[in-house]
């Protein structure tokens, strides 16, 4: 028979019992509704992970100092205090796969405007900060090495800090206090938005390093050193390059660990790529557990059907239709329901993707690759689940189908 | 010219478990073209299991069934299927028309086994019902058709691909007598213009309208006659419109 036929008696097979065709299309929708919209969740977090992680900076490194170890007792990793400014300007000066090093110091503390107050992060580095971190400075300027030789009290303040202490007002030439001790805001940076951990890096003040240490905190020590390699590329070289420097210059012998530990972003975006992909899959499975339940609610109606029709299967038989044309019209109906159930799911999907967009505020990214893979499962969905019904159908006896009431 | 139908030593074997149950006996016969033959015979003697084998929807145990020169015993149920198309015409005692199918519609299912293009359909449908007298209700579903007009279109239906044979089980066994009459008529102008029917009943006075009758029992052929006063199912319609006996 030809298949356009078989579509029209399909159409109309089911067009004949809208309600029960819708219901059992429902299956479906949510199905093919919940994959889309799941995996245009999961593909939203993933590009908005992939952003921050650009933002950062794909050929930045970081070196941490090591663990302390107190009577056999590993604290944390950080704990210690091994790294040193001498450090930061050894790995920037000797070694050839990095491009600037600047020293990080970092502790929280009250600041006070004129008459606001804010509790901040404050970092203490070097100039070069604001290069390795590829972080404009929006208005006003960074500080220079002068200031950071000289100990000076200024302050480059983020986009969080500046609306919280002087609102609509310029911050640039104001005077702030962090714990008390006067710094001149000298200028702003621009906003950077969420980092991967879901933390505002707007909020935040960059001073000297020499001024952090000696004015606020009273001590020597560094807590990270910033890398930027000279190219992605070379992340990996300049982790070796580190790795050598730091051992030879902390005297570790060969059978020492390292007092120390160099992460490179290209690592960390990695790892947060695979688990957002790991996401995406999760979201998606769960949903296609539901296009599963689908595709058996396709099935049970297709069986009743056949069982309803069997004296219309007879009927076709007596007048000529052979058991292939028979397995193609139930075959059709299947398809037809789990199709059209498919792309009224794939507009839900979408819809439904844009209404979370709206009112959670996640990015959300509905992939072409996604609509064909729901069209084409759908139509999977339609032929596994319809064949054994159509089989049946096909399958039957004439003489008993003709008898059947 | 060759027979329409030739049977030679026709068996038909059922088994049920261990119980076999032999349902027709090595029957033989022919039917010439152009014939008008009744089967009669009480229900179990074998006359349903015959018209199923000569209706092609079942194959015989044993034996060899002719039909238009086609040896139909050994074809696949595809080939059976492609037979009962070009073939066949069947008449049932239920109608057998799809529901919510208008008259049109269903007179021109077998036309879409047959890969006939949708014009060409149409157009041989509207012509069948004109054949039976139902033009004007092409569009009428079954449920808006009299009993006798749904027998119609099932005949209309069995007409439309031009078969060599129709075979009309208890065609009337669902209709009033004057209704019946008025099959039996349509039947009589189809044989009248060529057409080879066979037709199971179990009424006498329906059997009279053939030309011939065959009576079975217990899976063998008791009788096989010729009707000696065929009865002119045009003139026992005038008779009943006068309100005389037929």
């Amino acid at each position: 028979m030809n298949p356009l036929i078989a579509l029209k008696i399909a159409a109309r097979a089911l067009t004949r019992n809208t309600m029960r065709s819708a219901l059992t299309m429902l299956g479906i929708i949510i199905g093919v509704g919940a994959v889309i919209a799941m995996v245009a969740v999961g593909q939203g977090a993933k590009v908005q992970v992939e952003a921050q992680i650009a933002s950062i900076g794909s050929n930045m490194l970081m070196v941490f100092p090591g663990s302390t170890t107190q009577g056999g007792v590993h604290t944390g990793s950080g704990s210690a205090t091994t790294l040193t400014e001498e450090d930061s300007k050894a790995i920037a000066k000797e070694l050839s796969a990095v491009h600037l090093a600047a020293p990080v110091l970092r502790t929280s503390a009250q600041v006070i405007s004129a008459n606001q107050n804010w509790s901040t992060v404050v970092s203490g580095s070097t100039a070069d900060y604001f290069s390795i971190r590829d972080w404009p400075i929006e208005s006003g300027s960074g500080f220079t090495q002068s200031d950071v030789d000289g100990a000076t009290k200024v302050a480059v303040i983020g986009k969080t800090v500046t609306s919280n202490l002087f609102g609509t007002q310029d911050p640039v030439g104001q005077i702030i206090r962090i714990r008390n001790v006067p710094f001149k805001v000298i200028g702003v940076l621009a906003p950077k938005g969420q980092s991967a951990q879901g933390q505002d890096q707007d909020d935040v003040i960059i001073i000297p390093l020499s001024t952090l240490q000696k004015r606020i905190m009273g001590v020597t020590n560094i807590m990270a050193i910033l890398v930027s390699a000279n190219s992605p590329e070379e992340t990996t070289a300049a982790q070796e390059q580190i790795k050598l420097l730091l051992r030879q210059r902390h005297h570790l012998t060969a059978s020492q660990e390292d007092d120390f530990s160099v992460r490179n972003m290209a690592d960390i975006a990695a790892a947060a790529e695979s688990s957002s992909r790991i996401m995406t899959l999760l979201l998606g499975s769960i949903a296609s557990v539901s296009l599963i339940v689908g595709g058996i609610g396709i099935m049970n109606i297709m069986l009743v059907s056949v069982t309803e029709r069997t004296r219309e299967i007879g009927i076709r038989m007596a007048v000529g239709a052979r058991g292939r044309d028979i397995l193609l019209q139930f075959l059709m109906e299947a398809v037809v329901l789990s199709l059209s159930g498919g792309l009224i799911g794939i507009a839900l999907g979408i819809g439904g993707s844009k209404l979370i967009s709206s009112v959670v505020h996640w990015p959300t990214i509905v992939s072409i690759d996604s609509v064909l893979l729901a069209s084409a499962f759908s139509i999977g969905i339609g032929v596994f689940f319809g064949l054994y019904p159509a089989r049946r159908a096909a399958s039957l006896d004439p003489i008993e189908a003709l008898r059947y009431d | 010219m060759a027979p329409l139908i030739l049977v030679e030593d026709l068996w038909k074997i059922y088994r049920t478990g261990e119980i076999e149950l032999a349902a027709l006996k090595g029957i033989s016969f022919s039917v010439n073209r152009g014939e008008f033959v009744a089967l009669m015979g009480p229900s179990g003697s074998g006359k349903s299991t015959l018209m199923h084998l000569l209706g092609c929807l079942d194959r015989p145990t044993r034996g060899r069934y002719l039909l238009d020169g086609i040896d139909v015993g050994g074809l696949k149920p595809n080939e059976l299927a492609g037979i009962r198309n070009q073939k066949i015409g069947f008449v049932f005692q239920g109608f057998n028309l799809l529901s919510r199918t208008t008259a049109l519609e269903n007179t021109e299912l077998p036309m879409m086994y047959d890969e006939i293009p949708a014009a060409e359909r149409a157009a041989r449908a509207r012509e069948a019902l004109a054949r039976v007298g139902l033009a004007e209700r092409s569009y009428h579903y079954p449920n808006q058709l009299s009993g006798g007009q749904q027998q119609r279109v099932a005949i209309a239906r069995a007409l439309v691909m031009r078969p060599p044979l129709i075979l009309a089980d208890e065609p009337t066994g669902n209709l009033d007598t004057r209704t019946s009459v008025e099959i039996m008529a349509l039947f009589q102008e189809l044989n009248e213009g060529g057409m080879t029917l066979i037709l199971v009943t179990h009424e006498p006075d329906i059997a009279q309208f053939a030309s011939r009758v065959i009576r079975f029992r217990d899976g063998t052929i008791q009788s096989d006659l010729a009707v000696a006063q065929r009865a002119d199912a045009r003139r026992t319609l005038a008779a009943l419109a006068a309100g005389e006996p037929a």
